[in-house]
């Protein structure tokens, strides 16, 4: 499905939407950024609960399709704003990294 | 063939521009842990106009990218080099840190000494320099304690 639906589906909360109409298939939880850069493929869904300016980085240069952040942990504006100009879809959730993990599994 | 059809003027990180390849030049400032990446990140987007497949841009941008992170965190900055041939990309990162004393040991999986408030923020996994070597064709590591650090990684198109 695409990320605007996936979106929808787990009533994420949209922080950067630069580019919904890409498709979303399959997932990578993680927290370490050389683990998800070495690991997660593209057009994935991450899920993290980092919320730094690096996740931006590892976002673009790993090539997922969107980044989740789990536990709705505060993201500061810059971040969002260079999501913005990177091209990365942002999104938050109350949810845990499992709980939401669970829900993707038969989603993408 | 490349240098034909990407010059300067597309790219003004583009030093020079020859027969046979392209190069691309940045100065990776040690001081600036918010910006670290977009050298990578640049270099990501140069491929993909000069037309590189997906595979090959990622191979050169995860290990670019862990090697830019790791001249921040560990070395102060320092000066990073892509030479894009048609038949492969030379990747050559150069500091003036303090140098890794048993480069045996850095390589290993898990191995980090990067302090907490680091970690903090996800780096220091010490999975950085086995990425570098996984998605790479050719990778040398050159240091002396005191001096600095030159890796300089191929990947083959
Ligand atoms: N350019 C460098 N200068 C000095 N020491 C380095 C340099 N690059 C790596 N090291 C040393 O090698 C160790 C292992 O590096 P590696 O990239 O594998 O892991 P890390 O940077 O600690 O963590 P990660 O990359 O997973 O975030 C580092 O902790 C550091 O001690
Ligand atoms: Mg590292």
């Amino acid at each position: 499905m695409t990320v605007k639906e996936l979106a929808e589906t787990l009533d994420l909360k949209p922080l950067a939407e630069p580019d919904t109409e890409r498709e979303a298939k399959g997932c990578y939880a993680g927290d370490l950024l050389s683990w998800v850069m070495g690991r997660a493929s593209a057009d994935e869904v991450w899920v993290t609960i980092m919320t730094n300016l690096n996740i931006v980085a590892v976002a673009t240069l790993a090539d997922v399709s969107c980044v989740i952040v789990a536990e709705e942990a505060e993201i500061a504006a810059d971040v969002v704003a260079k999501a913005l100009e990177k091209g990365v879809n942002l999104y938050t959730s109350p949810l845990s990294t499992y709980a939401l993990c669970a829900k993707l599994s038969t989603l993408v | 063939m490349l240098a034909a059809c990407f010059t300067k003027t597309d790219c003004p990180e583009v030093v020079c521009s020859m027969a046979d390849f392209v190069r691309l030049e940045y100065d990776i400032d040690g001081e600036n842990f918010t910006s670290a990446g977009e050298a990578s990140v640049k270099v990501k987007r140069s491929l993909r106009q000069m037309g590189f497949d997906p595979e090959t841009i990622r191979k050169v941008s995860v290990s670019m990218y862990e090697g830019e992170i790791n001249m921040v965190i560990h070395a102060d900055g320092g000066k990073a080099t892509v030479d894009i041939y048609d038949d492969r990309i030379v990747i050559v990162l150069a500091d003036r840190g303090p140098g890794i004393p048993d480069i045996d040991l850095a390589m290993q999986a898990g191995y980090s000494t990067a302090p907490d408030n680091i970690r903090s923020l996800g780096f220091g996994a010490g999975m950085g320099l086995p990425n570098m070597a996984k998605y790479t064709d050719e990778m040398k590591i050159e240091s002396e304690v005191g001096v600095g650090t030159t890796v300089t990684m191929v990947v083959k198109v």
